[in-house]
């Protein structure tokens, strides 16, 4: 009798589990696996996304040896990353540091820093164009104020990629604190009393209760910020396209322009495995450090 | 040391002379945005640069006329709202399914699908575009929506929400034969309010600002979503600051005000990001 109802509950199972998830299966195999396979099927051809596709074996790959805009590329990319992200976790922590209290006005000083998180990238690019314009800019204005030279910001080449640093910083830093402030909000409070009543001052509580606690959270952001560092595109297309003299052209922004302006799909989407292969090893590693440290904390 | 904290209490905090020059420093980019906006050309092309000289509204209507501004953020609310309420229904159902149901291949299908969430969008772009020319949807508004209908990162949301829930609930209902669909809807979908607006908000955000799908799929200005539409229109007026500001404060404004509404909503949902 129950053997039968289960039996029969259980061919009910198996097809009202598929029925349910048969929408989602669909549509990220068709959206997210069907071209991941493609893509590294594509990185064996020549391919203008026009003409009829040629197989070309290693081509692609050995092409992107000798390619010095490539290697400007990862160059300019890994410097854009090494800085980027501890620049926007040390913001990010020290902003979420000085929200973190019960003072009135606190919210306006919230506000502030949070805003940047919903504008677009679109919309910091073009912000920025004017803020950093080297003739009618306010940087430079401010610049002038204390006696400082004007500067050519992204008009300049050895300029463009610290100035696509400082644009992208404020555009993060938001977020990044939002992360921190929620996690500084639940450190147990008795920890922070038993710490005050031992006579640790509030920097010094900051630094060693709560920063230690973070952990977790500066793992996942780090992988974040790294992940979207990687990815960086929407900023340089609306500032300085890949200029001047090739000084923002980051990885990702070089695959759009060999897909679309150059028609090299082909080659695009030999970059875009590297690209994946790339983020795949900075995400394995994360899983692996979160469980080290998950484990070293459990012992 | 105590004394001096009492003193502190009764006196505007020091902190505040830490969080005004921070405040004004994160603020000061949008604030810049705002003035020029209301300046004239001759205001922006001073140096050093100051405030407008008068304020001139004339720069917003200037810029609602010349992009079409109204078309862009009707078609991003279409985009973002069909994305988010194709979301909540189809992300519930695969969640359900995915942490209650006992079906035949549930774990190989759970983590490939989670195995997506690495894959970087720049690399499934390039094929995906081909798909949506097969598909004869290129250039419309259904091609931004297609793929976006459901993320992994919706289901996974969900299912760690379902997996928290006491399954005595459902137990009784299971046993009364209800269907799985009449238990999702008059049993959870009741409890699933935090859950399903932060997923909701997470979707909505990430469509609105979505910028490089719809740069390369939709070329048209009659169907770009007002991102792709301020940076074309950036391309057409690069010297008209004042009427460059006012479309970017056009294009932000909506997502602006519903910040403002539920500014509490809207922080909670990106901390969730954090806390996975």
């Amino acid at each position: 009798m129950i053997t039968a109802w289960a039996r029969r509950r259980s061919t009910a199972d198996h097809v009202s589990g598929w029925m349910l998830v048969a929408p989602s299966v669909l549509l990220i195999g068709l959206f997210g696996l069907v071209p991941l396979v493609w893509s590294f099927a594509m990185s064996f051809q020549r391919n203008d996304l026009q003409t009829p596709a040629e197989w070309v074996g290693l081509h692609n790959y050995d092409q992107m040896l000798g390619d010095p805009v490539l290697v400007a590329a990862l160059r300019h990319t890994l410097i854009y990353t090494v800085l980027f992200v501890p620049l926007t976790l040390v913001g990010s922590l020290v902003v979420a540091g000085a929200l973190n209290r019960n003072i009135r006005g606190i919210s306006i000083y919230r506000l502030a820093v949070f805003v940047p998180v919903i504008t677009s990238t679109v919309a910091t690019g073009v912000i920025f164009n004017f803020l950093l314009d080297p003739e009618y800019g306010l940087a430079n204005g401010l610049l002038e104020k204390v006696g400082l030279p004007a500067q050519g910001f992204f008009s300049d080449p050895d300029q463009a990629l610290y100035a696509m640093v400082a644009m992208t910083v404020w555009g993060w830093i938001g977020f990044g604190a939002l992360i921190y402030l929620a996690a500084l909000q639940s450190v147990p409070k008795d920890l922070l009393e038993a710490a005050a009543l031992d006579g640790c001052g509030p920097v010094r509580t900051f630094w060693q209760i709560q920063v230690p606690q973070l952990r977790p959270v500066t793992a996942f952001l780090t992988t974040w910020l790294i992940i979207n560092a990687l990815q960086l595109f929407d900023e340089v297309y609306v500032t300085t396209k890949g200029g001047p003299l090739h000084a923002t052209t980051v990885v990702v922004y070089y695959l759009y322009q060999q897909a679309f302006q150059y028609f090299h799909a082909g080659y695009a989407s030999a970059l875009a495995c590297l690209l994946f292969v790339v983020i795949v090893l900075v995400t394995l590693i994360q899983m692996r450090l979160t469980r080290a440290n998950d484990e070293s904390g459990a012992a | 040391m105590s004394e001096s904290s009492v003193r502190v209490s009764r006196r505007p905090s020091p902190w505040h002379l830490v969080l005004i020059p921070l405040a004004l420093v994160m603020a000061a980019p949008l604030i810049w945005m705002v003035l020029t906006s209301l300046s004239s050309v001759a205001d922006t092309q001073r140096f050093p640069p100051g405030l407008p000289s008068a304020l001139h509204w004339s720069n917003f209507s200037k810029a609602w006329n010349q992009g079409p501004f109204d078309r862009w953020l009707v078609n991003s609310a279409v985009v973002s709202i069909a994305c988010v309420i194709s979301n909540l229904v189809l992300c519930s159902l695969a969640a359900y399914a995915f942490a209650r149901i006992r079906f035949f291949g549930r774990g190989v299908v759970f983590v490939l699908l989670l195995a997506t969430l690495m894959v970087p969008f720049q690399v499934v772009m390039i094929p995906s575009l081909v798909i949506m020319r097969n598909l004869g949807l290129i250039d419309s508004l259904p091609a931004l929506i297609a793929p976006n209908l459901v993320t992994p990162f919706g289901i996974y949301l969900l299912r760690q929400f379902f997996l928290s829930l006491p399954i005595e609930l459902e137990e009784a209902a299971v046993l009364d034969g209800a269907s799985r669909l009449r238990i999702l809807r008059s049993i959870l979908l009741p409890l699933m309010g935090p859950p399903l607006s932060t997923l909701a908000i997470l979707t909505f955000l990430t469509s609105w600002n979505d910028f490089l799908w719809p740069l390369i799929v939709n070329t048209s200005s009659d169907v770009m979503t007002v991102q792709i539409g301020l940076a074309s229109f950036q391309g057409a007026h690069f010297t008209n600051w004042p009427v460059l500001m006012a479309g970017t404060l056009i294009s932000q404004l909506p997502l602006m005000v519903l910040f403002l509404v539920g500014q509490r909503w809207f922080v909670a949902s990106l901390a969730t990001t954090g806390i996975k």
